[in-house]
């Protein structure tokens, strides 16, 4: 069950997956789309360290990918909160309308 | 298994540029589902069971199961596609696009220069069952382990102090 794949073609998919994910942060405004988005980027980096740990035959990358995930989940749960305190507070998604830090 | 791997990999690429452009936020997300769906699929051509199933289970699992959550209590009209076909001018996105197509070309010509070192997956790599996943875990990264459940009780403390009503004050 082992597929003889080239590590670069396996870090090239990484890499885009990166790529796009950075790109919708970017290029969004709408909040959810920009958390979807950082959660691409996020398991574009399991992805890397999943490749890293097979290519070295070591467990250590799929580890790395559990701890990914734990900052993953963690990392949606406070997001989606705060997204939800937003859009009570303003009733909007619209990241533009908390660029004024004021209590 | 490389003709796997290939179709594997455009179907990830293809469903997360959907979510990246997409307008619909509960399609976006299931567009994000396949998405992550083909990267577990990856995981497990890579070698990588356990991780192929952790993939599938925590994030198509529950994380996506949180933003159906949350997506479904925004109460979010038909409007709002209308409002992100607005927001998603190419006088926005445009910039940032080249910017990140710059970046990726870069990216993959560099590990281009790579790639004639580099080392099949199955030459050295083999796949790696969750018995030596975990021993890992519990022997070597123990004190990761430990400092991974203080993030999640933070993240679980902080998630609910943000996210609860605030009877009293608030604008």
């Amino acid at each position: 069950m082992m597929a003889a794949v080239p590590i670069a073609h396996v870090l090239t998919v990484a890499a885009v997956l990166f790529v796009l994910g950075v790109t919708g942060v970017l290029i969004r405004r709408n909040v959810v789309f920009m958390l979807m988005s950082l959660e691409v980027v996020l398991n574009s980096a399991g992805l890397a360290f999943i490749a890293a740990g097979q290519h070295w035959g070591q467990p250590d990358g799929q580890v790395f990918f559990i701890l990914i995930l734990t900052l993953a989940a963690a990392e949606v749960s406070v997001g989606l909160a705060l997204i939800l305190q937003m859009f009570r507070r303003f009733g909007t998604l619209d990241m533009d309308a908390v660029r004024e830090m004021r209590g | 298994m490389l003709t796997a791997f290939y179709i594997t990999s455009a179907v990830a690429i293809i469903a997360t540029v959907m979510v990246v452009v997409g307008r619909h936020a509960v399609h976006a997300l299931l567009y994000l589902v396949v998405s992550l769906f083909a990267v577990a699929v990856l995981f497990y051509l890579l070698g990588a069971p356990f991780a192929a199933a952790l993939e599938v289970i925590i994030y198509a699992g529950a994380i996506m199961v949180l933003f159906v959550f949350v997506i479904m209590m925004l109460k979010l009209g038909p409007e709002t596609v209308a409002q992100e076909r607005a927001w998603l001018a190419p006088r926005t996105w445009l910039g940032p696009a080249v910017l990140s197509a710059v970046l990726l070309a870069q990216w993959v010509w560099l590990l281009g220069q790579e790639s004639s070192a580099t080392i099949a997956a199955s030459e050295i790599g083999r796949t790696i069952p969750a018995r030596e996943v975990g021993v890992s875990l519990f022997s070597q990264y123990l004190l990761l382990v430990e400092i991974a459940g203080l993030m999640l009780l933070a993240a679980l403390v902080g998630a609910f102090h943000i996210g609860r009503r605030r009877e009293g004050r608030g604008s």
